[in-house]
């Protein structure tokens, strides 16, 4: 090929980058979201295939509309005493978060990570699934433990590292794990629990028993192969697992866009032939429903359910993050989907239910309780000051039993 | 009592563990149905069901996040890496997950799963059907490294990785699955076939016995020089030193990690020098650590310098395997330098 012959190709050929929702100077807009009426999604039976679930995994199940009223097939019909406790857990966790990050700002604990936004998916999804399912959380899902009544004392004991830390100082504050409550031990590497939840639930379905598992992901780590193994696994063993995607638009700095390529995530279940569905993250009945509905299949023998939970993280990545460095400020303010807390709050109250002087003093009492276990928790030791556990404990589960490079290793650190 | 190749010892074990029990299962590609690419499965799916010799999907991550999560729920998972040389799929699994699981909880997790994969080279493997990378799961805490190198010891120790709560990765060199390989052996390596029907590591008892993780053994006791390997290259060493008439104390080490370094120590204390031989490439290699340990332990009685019979640095060849697999002569040449120098 001569060079004029070369030149004459006309390359077209571009890469394209995704874009941002918005960025720092810019004005925040969501108006391009499309945003279904509540009610409007269609409920399948709990035997459906996966193909006749396609609009759901391109729809959005709302509940809540815009005047806090629930409506359409999808709402569970909770009992207020249910709802009111869904709330109660959702601001205690906010509480919670605000005072974690205040002290870590004061230099009590070395890192935190809120979950502002995103309250109402642990919350709605834990009280949806059964005390004996077991969670394969990723470090956003504080809420879980709230509504398994992990006492307070002992997850801040966990984020200063104290003695009381059941994972004896060895975990970055919020990577927690709880046996008792079957809540798994988190893990700094992304996505890797997502796949062993399926084996997990695999194991389940060996066994003969009922127990399902449920496993969180954000969207950013749906790019992880992890996520992938989980998907195959759990559709070619039809496995009794719930997999979640919470998409809050963001990856630290990275857009959703960056892995959902440019459609939703529900509709990558399709592929794996995994009945998908996307829901309003922000509304606490459509997110307690369709867990409930994919508990019920899952127990039932139908399989994996695979969810995308639409929301927006409201806040930085972690403690160690500026959102206002990559995302207009006013982003969360603009989100069309709202508050999670108070669209619940406003349903309670419009059903006679709530009003806003119980609400406020529910926020107090949860505020100051969470000041009351902070003070609890700090005398049982600090990070900078201890008491830690032994420093002999290092060297302790490592493996089941201490081999003797690990013994010589722990008397030199005792010396 | 029956003559077995490692083939069936490990066969044998996994018989005996899923017969004894309920809770182990074998998973990995092509090890149910039609039995494993080297046949260490065949028959356990007709004998125990599909469920408990399971096909897997190709994907290595995914089979061993599967096997957490199942050992986190009670299951005693077996799981097979096809080859060594393909594990690396699954090391974020493996090195982030299975192996720091129990003490990142505090002890409140945990998953014994056994990862048995063929490695080593000498079958004209190429690059990714003949590597030994036990040198990254030993520098790997919470793992324990299991290399076998005889039918007898492949069963026993298999046992004891299954039903060991710990993590276990179990190397299988795949030279030796049908007979001890003795190495390139005076222009062609297989003027000496070995077999294990003649081979008195092949006498395997049928029923369930262990050899404990962690322990060494020594198969010729020494005085001159203490030779320490494990795999295939035991019997290439053996060979070595039979024709090189030198009274060396060999060892098969046979668990890398935990080591044994009490029956190491001992032996190289009692002759002061030391080869240390392995088939993986050379730099940060498993034989680096030996090296470190012994001179920590045995420094005021060592008359020479360790010396080290090492695949090169280089990626495993195909067309040059002879002159990269640690043959005989090199074995005898350090063996040689080693009982001339003296410091």
């Amino acid at each position: 090929m001569t060079q004029r012959q070369r030149a004459a190709i006309p390359y077209i050929s571009q890469l394209h980058v995704p874009r941002a929702s918005s960025r720092p100077g810019e004005t925040a807009d969501f108006s391009q979201l499309e945003i279904p009426p509540a009610g409007a999604a269609k409920k399948p039976e709990l035997s459906a295939c996966c193909q006749e679930m396609t609009e759901l995994a391109y729809g959005l199940v709302r509940v809540l509309d815009d005047d806090g009223q629930a409506c359409g097939p999808w709402n569970p019909a909770l009992s207020a005493q249910h709802l009111r406790d869904g709330l109660q857990y959702m601001l205690h966790v906010r509480a919670y978060d605000e005072r974690m990050f205040k002290m870590q700002r004061q230099g009590k604990l070395s890192f935190y990570m809120k979950s502002s936004g995103e309250e109402a998916i642990a919350v709605a999804q834990a009280m949806a699934l059964k005390p004996s399912d077991m969670l394969f959380p990723s470090y956003r899902q504080q809420g879980l433990l709230f509504v398994r009544q992990r006492p307070v004392v002992e997850m801040m004991c966990h984020c200063i590292s104290n003695a009381k830390d059941n994972l004896k100082g060895r975990q970055m504050p919020v990577f927690y794990s709880w046996k008792e409550g079957n809540f798994f031990s988190i893990s700094g590497n992304l996505a890797t629990q997502y796949s062993q939840a399926v084996g997990w639930a695999m194991a389940s379905a060996y066994k003969g028993e009922e127990h399902i598992a449920s496993a969180w992901v954000g969207d950013g780590s749906t790019a992880e192969a992890d996520v992938h193994h989980a998907m195959l696994f759990a559709s070619t063993y039809k496995a009794p697992i719930i997999l979640n995607v919470v998409n809050n638009q963001w990856a630290i700095s990275t857009p959703q866009s960056f892995a959902s390529a440019g459609t939703t995530f529900a509709a990558r279940g399709i592929g794996f032939n995994i009945p998908s569905i996307r829901v309003d993250g922000n509304d606490f009945l459509a997110v307690y429903a369709v867990t409930e509905w994919a508990a019920a299949r899952a127990r039932k023998g139908y399989g994996p359910t695979f969810i995308e939970l639409f929301t927006y993280r409201a806040e930085g990545h972690s403690s160690s993050d500026n959102p206002d460095s990559y995302r207009a400020s006013g982003e969360a303010q603009a989100w069309p989907l709202g508050d999670p807390l108070e669209r619940l709050k406003q349903h309670l109250i419009n059903r006679g239910e709530w009003s806003e002087i119980r609400h406020q003093d529910l926020e107090a009492s949860l505020k100051s309780a969470v000041a009351k276990d902070w003070k609890e928790a700090i005398a049982h030791g600090t990070l900078d000051d201890g008491p830690h556990w032994p420093v002999e404990s290092m060297f302790e589960d490592v493996f089941k039993d201490m081999p003797p490079h690990l013994r010589r290793q722990q008397q030199q650190v005792g010396k | 009592m029956a003559q077995m190749s490692m083939v069936q010892a490990i066969r044998s074990a996994l018989d005996c563990s899923l017969n004894k029990d309920p809770n182990v299962l074998v998973m990995g590609e092509d090890v149910g149905f039609f039995g494993g690419v080297f046949r260490c499965t065949e028959g356990l799916y007709e004998k125990y069901g599909a469920h408990r010799a399971l096909d897997t999907p190709i994907a290595e991550g995914g089979i061993v996040a599967a096997a957490i999560g199942m050992g986190v729920n009670g299951l005693r998972p077996v799981v097979e890496m096809q080859f060594a040389d393909y594990i690396y799929p699954a090391i974020d699994q493996i090195i982030s997950e299975l192996a720091r699981l129990r003490h990142r909880s505090g002890g409140e997790f945990w998953a014994p799963v056994t990862i048995r994969t063929p490695c080593g080279g000498g079958i004209r493997g190429g690059q990714t059907h003949s590597q030994s990378p036990e040198g990254i799961f030993t520098h790997v805490c919470g793992l324990k490294t299991v290399m076998p190198s005889n039918p007898f010891d492949a069963k026993g120790l298999l046992i004891s990785a299954i039903e060991d709560d710990d993590p276990v990765i179990f190397f299988e060199p795949k030279r030796i699955y049908n007979g001890p390989f003795y190495g390139h052996h005076n222009g062609d390596p297989n003027t000496v076939p070995g077999n294990w029907s003649t081979h008195p590591a092949g006498e395997v008892p049928e029923e369930h016995y262990k050899i404990a993780l962690g322990v060494a053994t020594t198969l010729r006791s020494g005085e001159a020089i203490t030779v320490l390997t494990y795999g295939t290259m035991v019997h290439v060493a053996e060979a070595a030193i039979a024709a090189s008439g030198i009274d060396a104390e060999l060892i098969d080490l046979r668990t890398l990690l935990p080591l044994d370094l009490d029956t190491i120590a001992a032996s190289v204390q009692k002759t002061g020098r030391c080869v240390v031989i392995h088939e993986a490439t050379r730099t940060s290699g498993f034989g680096a650590e030996l090296i470190a340990d012994i001179q920590e332990e045995c420094f005021w009685h060592l008359k020479a310098p360790i010396e080290r019979v090492t695949g090169w640095d280089t990626p495993y060849p195909h067309a040059f395997e002879w002159e990269y697999f640690p043959s005989q002569q090199r074995i005898i040449d350090a063996l040689n330098r080693t009982l001339k120098a003296n410091l």
